[in-house]
């Protein structure tokens, strides 16, 4: 196996007012290619922090962030952000879906960052809505969509245009239980099927059970825990 | 393309994520639409009031007053002074073969407004066989030409829209006098359309006016005939008078009255468009916070800055060009062609139409879209600088 994603010594501070924070001191870390993370810590631990950092949202002080073997932390806002269009898919706690748009329509928003015609869009829009078991409700708002559905679309969003690595934070963190594990279910096939590399953040040490393996972070500092 | 594809969704996205805030969205068109309507209604005034002022002068009828007198109503003519005047270069002859001078006097009377029921000063003409022959324009179209030496009188289309009590047949009653309405006369697009007329020598001697005038005006053969009889006027000692085109003195007169409407449009359609620009801006931060979670995750996906700016400006701009929309329309169904009148030269009523044309309707709408672009831009901004962030700080 090869390194998708390495942290090398990787320092991160947040200013504010005249305070600064240190999130990160030094962090290293390296994921897989296949692999399916899970991570886990107290609030505050910087979870989410971290999560920008792999997924080029934010930027480290200092230190080295490889993907793929491109160094991604050197990158400007535009190379970060066509990156983050071409390599990663992102799945949030709350959905984060366009009320505006319908399923399809929002599934197809990364592929509007692409060069693909409106026909190849079409047909992987619906590929994408067919994995994840929705495409009955493609004009569908997500309004009129439940939650764990509303969850199902967002990742098809995030899967659409084949990216390698899928970042999750809190995935289920709004769902019942059933809904929770059908999502992770769905989570777990993508990864040993399509092959994606998953990086998870979660409370629920069930929903940890899914990955490969349980990261935990406790203030800024990771201890391994195998599943 | 891919720049274009992703503005495109953007673009879609906010305008139609505007139904979510209705009532504000519905507000700021409305504020802008008033701010239309209201400089359209100015502006269409001086723009009306202009045309008249300005379709009433000839270029080849010179007007003559008293030097130094700006207005008909301060001059003094005599009857020597007209007959040096068809003495001039250029003047043409009228039909009887004498020089076309028709002599003129102005004097004020009171009428009742039909709109407010007030008392407003309305001028009283009297002129003689020649005053119909400098107005090309003017013609009777409702009974007859007054009778020379008679108690008789002819009112203009305007006046009657605007006054009452002018109707033809009616007696009137001015000063110890009482004259009978015989006609009336049109003389379109022109300040004549409000005035009285009669025939001057009765007016001379009603009025006890001796027999001065106030002011000519002389027939030349063509407008190229101007400048040589303006020169004429001027060299000539015994006049003492001033001649220019009857066109350039009521550009004049339109100018002076006309700036008062428009210098005091605009001022109010800038104050009120500053007002409409705190709605939008208000607005439109309204839509860049609420939609701040959205502008976010696309950001995240890998849709620019750009795209966040350029879709709260389109939304600020629709915004905007709805409201211009709106207040043209009121305007042109509203107030376009309706009549009005207001203080002309010398403090006599001039009846005009509003009027409202393209460049006015440009100057409304570009001044609408100023509004959306500044009230977009700041909005538009803000939401470009969104990070694209998983979470926001807690
Ligand atoms: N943009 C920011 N500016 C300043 N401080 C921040 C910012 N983002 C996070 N922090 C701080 O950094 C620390 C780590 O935050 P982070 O969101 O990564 O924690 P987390 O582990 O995801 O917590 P939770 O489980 O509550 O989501 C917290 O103390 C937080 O207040
Ligand atoms: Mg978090």
């Amino acid at each position: 196996m090869s390194a998708l994603i390495q942290l090398k010594n990787v320092k991160k501070t947040y200013k504010r007012g005249k305070e600064s924070i240190t999130i990160f001191d030094g962090l290293n870390l390296t994921i897989e290619q296949g692999d399916f993370v899970a991570i886990m810590g107290p609030s505050g631990s910087g979870k989410t922090t971290l999560l920008n950092l792999l997924g080029g949202t934010d930027r480290s002080d200092s230190g080295e962030i490889n993907f793929d073997g491109e160094r991604i932390d050197g990158y400007n806002e535009g190379q970060l952000a066509a990156w983050r269009a071409r390599s990663v898919g992102f799945i949030f706690q709350f959905y984060n879906l366009m009320p505006v748009l319908n399923a399809a329509q929002n599934v197809e928003l990364p592929l509007m960052l692409t060069k693909l015609p409106a026909s190849k869009r079409r047909a992987n829009v619906e590929t994408a809505l067919k994995i994840v078991g929705l495409w009955d409700r493609a004009k569908h708002k997500p309004k009129e969509l439940s939650g764990g559905q509303q969850q199902r679309v967002a990742i098809a969003r995030a899967i659409v245009s084949d990216p390698k690595f899928l970042l999750c934070d809190e995935p289920t963190g709004d769902l019942d239980r059933t809904t929770a594990n059908d999502i992770l279910g769905t989570l777990q096939q993508l990864n040993q099927e399509l092959g994606k590399t998953i990086v998870m953040v979660t409370h629920d040490p069930e929903a940890a059970r899914f990955a490969k393996r349980t990261l935990h972070l406790d203030k800024g500092v990771f201890a391994e825990v195998t599943a | 393309m891919s720049l274009l594809n992703q503005t495109g969704s953007v673009i879609a996205m906010n305008v139609r994520s505007i139904p979510q805030r209705l009532w504000m969205s519905l507000a700021t068109v409305g504020s802008i639409a008033l701010v239309v309507a209201v400089l359209l209604g100015f502006l269409s005034l001086a723009n009306g009031f202009n045309q008249t002022l300005k379709g009433s002068g000839a270029p080849d009828v010179a007007i003559a007053l008293r030097d130094g007198s700006a207005a008909e109503l301060n001059s003094v003519i005599s009857r020597e002074q007209i007959d040096l005047l068809a003495q001039g270069p250029g003047v043409r002859a009228g039909p009887d073969g004498r020089p076309l001078i028709s002599a003129e006097l102005v004097l004020i009377v009171d009428g009742i407004k039909k709109s407010t029921g007030t008392k407003a000063n309305m001028p009283l003409r009297g002129i003689g066989p020649n005053g119909l022959l400098v107005r090309p324009q003017a013609k009777i179209s409702q009974g007859r030409m007054f009778t020379p030496g008679s108690n008789e009188i002819v009112v203009g289309a305007g006046l009657l829209r605007e006054f009452s009590g002018f109707e033809l047949g009616k007696t009137l009653r001015f000063g110890a006098q009482t004259w009978k309405v015989v006609g009336v006369f049109e003389a379109p697009g022109t300040v004549f359309e409000s005035e009285l007329w009669a025939d001057a020598p009765v007016i001379q001697s009603l009025f006890k006016r001796g027999s001065t005038f106030q002011t000519a005006r002389v027939g030349l053969t063509s407008p190229a005939a101007m400048a040589g009889f303006v020169k004429y006027v001027k060299d000539e000692q015994r006049l003492q008078l001033k001649a220019q085109s009857e066109q350039t003195y009521f550009a004049d007169q339109a100018e002076r009255s006309g700036l008062l409407i428009k210098y005091f449009g605009w001022p109010l359609g800038i104050i009120m468009a500053i007002g409409a620009l705190a709605g939008a801006l208000n607005t439109m931060y309204a839509s860049v916070s609420s939609r701040a979670a959205e502008i976010a995750t696309l950001r995240v996906i890998g849709f620019s800055g750009f795209s966040a700016f350029v879709g709260t400006m389109v939304e600020a701009l629709v915004l905007s060009a709805l409201g211009a929309l709106v207040g043209v329309t009121i305007c042109a169904l509203g107030f376009n062609g309706l009549s009005a009148s207001t203080l002309g030269a010398g403090f006599t009523q001039v009846a005009f139409r509003l009027q409202i044309g393209p460049d006015i309707i440009t100057q409304a709408v570009t001044l609408a879209l100023i509004i959306g672009l500044i009230g977009g831009i700041f909005p538009g901004l803000r939401a470009s600088r969104q990070r694209p962030l998983l979470a926001l700080a807690s």
